[in-house]
């Protein structure tokens, strides 16, 4: 059980030593009051990087326009996502509905907008909740050591026994429904998603912990819930931003399967998931109906995995993303 | 060694019997077979319901202390128990993992060496153009949900059928009508598990090649690599040899880790090929109220996963001389 | 020995004169903040069997050079001049051409032996892979050659141990398993990388015996790269110093140490802290730091820390000129000057004035105790599994210690690593009850501390300095919430913590204005100095100084040891000084105490101990740490110890030290008698001097 996750929490905790390092190669020069104009702050070293990186600065860009579309989108949109056109069942796309339109005449480009709306909200709530819960285990468990972090850690396997697929939809078959149902969803998603990374910042927190600035603040006193966040978390907060990043995408595709099993968010809400699931069934005869669902998750989870493989690379001075010879 | 395997698999075993108990408390609870009989027409007569759901230990009316001793003696002795319709548990589990094998394995082990092969390859090429390439492949299958990927294959698969006029792809179900030449069984079969199989190695080959990837860039920056170079091999070789070798045993690990999980299946893929395996069974329980199914499905899946833990341990003593001897 | 390292297929084609030469080397590599210059012009050549040592601190360029030489550096580097092996150009060479004579003609040693080596295979596996790539020879053959090689190196039961793994090894084997790998193929040119930077003195002093005996079994030229300059004395026949990826200074061993010509040599000969120093005078200091190599002014990169520096020394870059010996090169414009009025350290560098304490006036017995350690003990369970964790033994890491700190004094704990200095400091500063005997602190039993608020009420007074300046600062914080955190633990006003912020830089000789930056913007030297405004804001009465200058480079480290001195004098501070280097404790200690394997054996006031040391561990001890001084160290007598320490969690019975000891196998049985049975109490041996050793007996080693 805890060796499968072995190469992950290695992968990250040397990105994590080696951020620490960043511009120390580059010293100050003796009794140096000047301003240094050469001499690059971390800050502007990071998003130097990350700029490097075509395909995270594109995923920027797709995220700022999906978050438009699902914000101003229908409200420019002719068609309400519910709005049902008479003329036109299951009509391909045309001049009147840009992506077609489903088998009870609603337009798919208002529906799919509608439920990328729903899908945003949840991976970003689910990414937050989660990887809040893991900082917060992760490094509670790995700071007081002993009692506490065995059960910590012994929870996290519990909860990896079985998988969380079917906890979840035993969960959501038995829970309630209605219009705030998707709110249990995002709860249940969020509290199965955190354990894994609560694993990475526990060996994170344990490399940490013996710093010697964190020695140093326990020795002189500073209470311990201080020091993890005054001087843990904000160490290790790169892994949680990356993490959370990934988290969006991950989020997203869960929500995804379960909505095709029946599992997701329930009616009459509607997410990407949802609409996947119904244009599934007629995928074969009426592609559009699916297609434009599916596109616009992939490109939301595509652009959101970029961007956290941008932060990767561009937290992580390793990586060989440095400049070519001169 | 023996002893520290026994104390480990003791570990285990409590793991196992806290987390499916939790589980038979969730779905006995959550789950309501009485609802299947209350909503049939015309009505039954509530004093024969209740003697079936009596019958099969599934009265809600039973305090659930009592229904949970009832039950864990029945699977104490090897008795899973049965639906509300009479049917018995662990018939349809003995038949459907096989399902679940046949339909996974072959996708599986392609997905593991492919993936493994593509990744520490374009970690020696990192941030050349086959990189990049590889890369974005990589995110793109990861960023899709199977569900979308197989969809898409079964719209192409199709397409190709219609267009050739042959039906060379074949994708409902496990077995179809099949010729009467030597052989003709086999073939079948394998047209049948064509598509499933392409679906299950993509998405293997993008996340294997990911993490293989990231170990080789960890193993290739080693200084154990510059000694190999220094003695005089080539770096192809000093590669290969020296960096590969010491970055598979994460792998391997995870290699053990996921065999046993191969007879839990791949839901969605089931879903989609219709093919009657685990996964689909453990969903279909959930939907249909089946306490004991459901409960049985996810104690399955449990098995299997701490018997991947146990294979991934050994494998770990197996790959790696420090944990061997230590 | 009937070792056959001359292989018959393999001429050696240079039996005399030059085996490598490289001219007019540079090497370049891109970077975030523009191209590194790494090495920039680089000459020299090299005899067989003749050793260069090249000589430099951090960032000078020096392992930059040898990864060039043997054409392992980075592909994006950029590489101009010449290196020739044998007359052959090397540079230009194709990875295939290059892996012909790598671990053949040209050998290479790197500093930590413990990455070095792949974990995965075994060492035996290792040596004949290097045998058989570049010989046609059976395997059987090459495993042979294997265990005669770890034997060559001192392996003990070589047969056996050429099938442990790395891991197996400590870090002394694996860097004797290292140069039997070099030496495997008998190669013209071997290059040592600090190959005895990562361990401790008396393995330093085993590893450097055995690379003098593979360089004799081998007729190899050797490079030694280091940043030791006592290493340089033992060891080197020419040496090239190097700064800021410029050779500065080229000669003999004893042009470089007796009459050195740049002023950066000079400095550096006068920074160090000497074993052999008569009198504890201040260190030559060298301001500032070392230039970053990306964007480098021009002139001369030394002018700007160079007390000597004229106006011209800040435009023109001077080259490498013939000194008053043509043999003897130097890149200092005024190295005439230098040579005709034959200046020292003490005419060029300043030398700061230390007050003495006042408290010093004080006899010692009048003083108040500041920490008392009684029959200390901290033990540890020692745990094995990973779910079910269960006691397999105990680890032993301070197994009863006695030891007193008075006011204003300095004590210094020296050791090797796992002897418990660490341990007991960590005892200390805990301020909790140890598992045996007493800790006292400002005599206060901390068994009598009550509550958590009167632990840390004490806290105030007893403070720490660690070793890495690096990760003792939280990178995320300024260097003002840095300084000013304890007083915001300890509730101090704010308008107060501004001021003594700001007081307290200037104390530790930083300005103001750097408040606002943050650690990562200062060198390391900078950031110790941090770390001891830190640890100072409180007003402390013991400070805890946990090896606050082994991390820092030579140049860099006299100016903390100064800050250090001074400060004891101004403050009437208590210092607990823990080190593995003993000419930095000779230097800043007033009483010393040598630990071995969590127990004192060897105690008393610092001069008497250093000058007549009886325990032979503190004898092998001192005979191990290099004096950089090329004639005192070519003729000392070396105690070389056997093997390495002990587990702390399973120490030999008797005398802890009779494992290793050269003067327990010079006993005849009867006497080795109490030894095996009883560990030795500290004897009297000396005004405030005690030793634990059954046969105690005064050597001279240094």
């Amino acid at each position: 059980m805890s060796d499968q996750l072995g190469n992950k929490i290695l992968m990250d905790s040397e990105v994590e030593s080696a951020i620490e390092e960043v511009g120390s190669g580059d010293a100050q020069r003796p009794g140096d009051v000047r301003p240094t104009t050469k001499r690059l702050t971390r800050r502007r070293l990071i998003l130097r990087r990350f700029l490097r990186n075509k395909l995270a600065v594109a995923g920027v860009g797709v995220w700022i326009f999906l978050i438009l579309l699902a914000l101003v989108g229908p409200m420019v949109s002719p068609w309400a996502f519910n709005d049902v056109d008479r003329r036109a069942y299951l009509k391909p796309p045309s001049q009147q509905h840009w992506f077609g339109t489903t088998q009870s005449g609603r337009d798919v480009l208002a529906l799919t907008m509608q439920g990328l709306r729903k899908s945003l909200l949840i991976g970003l709530l689910v990414a937050l909740i989660s990887t809040t819960i893991a900082a917060l285990v992760g490094s509670f468990a790995a700071y007081f050591g002993g009692w506490t972090e065995r059960v910590a850690l012994w929870v996290v396997d519990l909860l990896l026994v079985i998988p969380s697929f079917f906890l979840i939809a035993i969960l959501v078959t038995g829970g309630p429904q209605g219009s705030s149902s998707w709110l249990l969803l995002v709860l249940l998603l969020a509290a199965f998603g955190w354990v894994l990374s609560a694993r990475v910042v526990r060996s994170l927190t344990l490399s940490v912990k013996e710093r010697e600035y964190v020695l140093a603040a326990r020795f002189m006193g500073l209470a311990a819930p201080k020091v993890i966040i005054r001087h843990i978390l904000p160490n290790i907060s790169s892994l949680l931003i990356i993490d959370a990043t990934l988290g969006i995408g991950g989020a997203v595709l869960a929500e995804t399967t379960l909505a095709f099993f029946g599992f997701g968010v329930q009616p009459p809400d509607t997410s990407l998931g949802t609409l996947i699931a119904e244009g599934q069934r007629l995928a074969t005869t009426f592609p559009w109906i699916f297609l434009a669902p599916a596109t616009v998750l992939v490109i939301m989870v595509l652009s959101v995995n970029a961007i956290g493989d941008g932060l990767r690379d561009a937290l992580d001075p390793n990586s060989q993303s440095g400049g070519k010879a001169a | 060694m023996g002893k520290y395997l026994l104390r480990r698999l003791l570990n285990y075993a409590i793991l196992l019997f806290i987390a499916v108990t939790l589980t038979y408390f969730l779905a006995a609870t959550q789950l309501n077979p009485r609802g299947l009989f209350e909503v049939r027409n015309p009505p039954l007569d509530p004093a024969s319901i209740e003697a079936t759901l009596l019958q099969y230990n599934l009265s809600d009316r039973v305090p659930i202390m009592e229904r949970w001793w009832t039950w864990f003696t029945a699977v104490l002795q090897g008795d899973w128990g049965y639906t509300v319709d009479g049917g018995h548990v662990n018939d349809e589990i003995a038949r459907r993992m096989w399902v679940s094998l046949r339909l996974v394995t072959v996708g599986s082990i392609l997905g593991i060496v492919l993936g493994v092969a593509l990744g520490a390859w374009t970690a020696t090429r990192q941030y050349k153009a086959s990189d990049r390439a590889a890369t974005f492949g990589s995110l793109l299958i990861l960023a899709t949900p199977i569900l979308v990927i197989a969809t898409i294959l079964t719209i192409l698969a199709t397409k190709f059928n219609q267009a050739t006029g042959v039906r060379m792809f074949e994708f409902v179900g496990e077995t179809g009508d099949r010729g009467g030449y030597p052989l003709a069984g086999l073939v079948d079969r394998g047209q049948h598990l064509l598509l499933p199989t392409i679906a299950l190695t993509l998405v293997g080959i993008a996340s294997y090649s990911r993490i293989q990837r990231n170990l080789m860039l960890d193993t290739l920056g080693a200084d154990y690599v510059r000694t190999a170079r220094a003695k005089g091999l080539r770096k192809q070789r000093a590669v290969m040899k020296h960096a590969l070798r010491t970055a598979l045993i994460p792998t391997g690990t995870y290699f053990a880790f996921s065999v046993a999980t191969l007879f839990t299946g791949a839901t969605v893929t089931e879903q989609i090929f219709t093919f009657h395996g685990m996964g689909i069974y453990g969903v279909q329980a959930i939907q249909q109220q089946n306490v004991h199914g459901t409960v049985a499905v996810t104690a399955f899946a449990g098995v299997c996963t701490l018997t991947g833990a146990v294979l991934a341990d050994i494998m770990v003593a197996i790959l790696d001389p420090r944990v061997r001897l230590s | 020995m009937s070792l056959d390292l001359n292989p018959d297929h393999k001429v050696r084609r240079t039996q005399s004169g030059t085996v490598l030469s490289v001219q007019d080397l540079h090497v370049s590599f891109p970077s975030e903040a523009g191209p590194v210059r790494a090495v920039r012009g680089l000459s020299f050549d090299l005899a067989a069997g003749e050793t260069m040592a090249i000589v430099g601190e951090s960032g000078s360029g020096k392992s930059v050079t040898s990864l060039a030489i043997m054409g392992l550096h980075p592909d994006s580097a950029r590489i101009t001049g010449s290196i020739k092996l044998h007359g052959e150009e090397l540079l230009g060479r194709s990875d295939a051409a290059m892996s012909k004579i790598r671990g053949n003609e040209l050998a290479m040693i790197f500093q930590d032996p413990l990455s070095a080596l792949t974990p995965v295979y075994t060492i035996g596996d290792q040596i004949t892979e290097t045998i058989q790539i570049h010989r046609n020879v059976s395997r059987a053959a090459a495993t042979k050659q294997a265990v005669e090689l770890l034997d060559l190196v001192g392996i003990p039961s070589p047969h056996l141990r050429v099938k442990s793994f790395p891991h197996e090894f400590s870090g002394g084997m694996r860097q004797r398993a290292m140069i039997a790998l070099a030496i495997a193929n008998d190669p013209d040119v071997i290059i040592a990388d600090e190959p005895t930077t990562a361990l401790d003195i008396t393995i330093q002093a085993q590893v450097l015996d055995v690379l003098k005996k593979a360089q004799r079994e081998t007729g190899a030229a050797v490079i030694m790269i280091t940043h030791d300059l006592g290493v340089v004395a033992g060891v080197a026949d020419r040496v090239t110093v190097m700064y800021a990826g410029r050779p500065v200074e080229q000669g003999t061993v004893d042009e470089i140490f007796y009459s050195p010509r740049m002023p950066y040599t000079i400095g550096l000969l006068g920074a160090v802290p000497r074993l052999d120093a008569d009198v504890k005078e201040p260190l030559a200091t060298l301001e500032g730091n070392p230039p970053s190599v990306v964007s480098l002014p021009p002139g001369c990169p030394f002018a700007p820390r160079c007390p000597m520096v004229q106006d011209n020394c800040l435009t023109i870059e001077p080259a490498l000129a013939p000194t008053d010996k043509p043999l003897h090169t130097a890149a200092c414009l005024y190295s005439s000057d230098i040579a005709a009025e034959n200046r020292t350290y003490r005419d060029i560098f300043p030398i700061p004035a230390i007050p003495a304490s006042p408290l010093e006036r004080l006899p010692r017995e009048e003083r108040r105790s500041v920490l008392r350690l009684e029959q200390m003990q901290r033990h540890y369970p020692l745990m094995k599994g990973a779910v079910f964790r269960r006691r397999v033994g105990t680890v032993y890491a301070v197994d009863g210690i006695d030891l007193e700190i008075k006011e204003g004094e300095t004590l210094g704990l020296v050791g090797e690593s796992g002897c418990g200095k660490s341990t007991t400091i960590l005892e200390v500063l805990n301020l909790k009850p140890p598992t045996g005997g007493t800790v006292v602190v400002f005599g206060k039993d901390v068994r009598d501390i009550g509550s958590g608020r009167e632990r840390k009420t004490m806290r105030r007074d007893i403070q720490v300095v660690f070793q890495d300046p690096m990760a003792s600062l939280d990178p995320r914080m300024p260097v003002f919430d840095i300084i000013a955190e304890p007083m915001g633990v300890h509730k101090v006003p704010k308008a107060e913590v501004e001021r003594r912020v700001e007081e307290l830089l200037s104390l530790v000789g930083l300005e103001p204005s750097h408040a606002s930056r943050f650690p990562q913007q200062f060198s390391g030297g900078q950031r110790q100095r941090i770390g001891i405004a830190r640890a100072l804001a409180l007003e402390p009465k013991l400070i805890v100084l946990d090896e606050p200058v082994s991390a820092l480079d030579v140049s860099i480290q006299a100016g903390v040891i100064n800050l250090l001195d001074e400060l004891k004098a101004k403050m009437g501070l208590s210092y607990l000084f823990v080190a593995h280097d003993l000419a930095v404790v000779q230097h800043i200690a007033d009483r010393v105490a040598v630990m071995y394997l969590g127990k004192i054996v060897e105690i008393g006031e610092v001069s008497e101990v250093f000058r007549h040391p009886t325990h032979p561990y503190t004898q092998a001890l001192l005979s191990a740490i290099p004096i950089p001084d090329p004639h005192k160290e070519r003729s000392r007598e070396r105690i070389l110890l056997k093997g390495d320490l002990p587990s702390p969690a399973n120490p030999p019975s008797g005398c802890k030290f009779r494992t290793r000891c050269q003067r327990f196998a010079t006993l005849s049985e009867g006497e080795q008698q109490p030894c095996l049975e009883t560990m030795p109490e500290l004897y009297v041996v000396g005004q405030d001097h005690h030793s634990a050793c059954h046969y105690n007996r005064e050597r001279q080693v240094v």
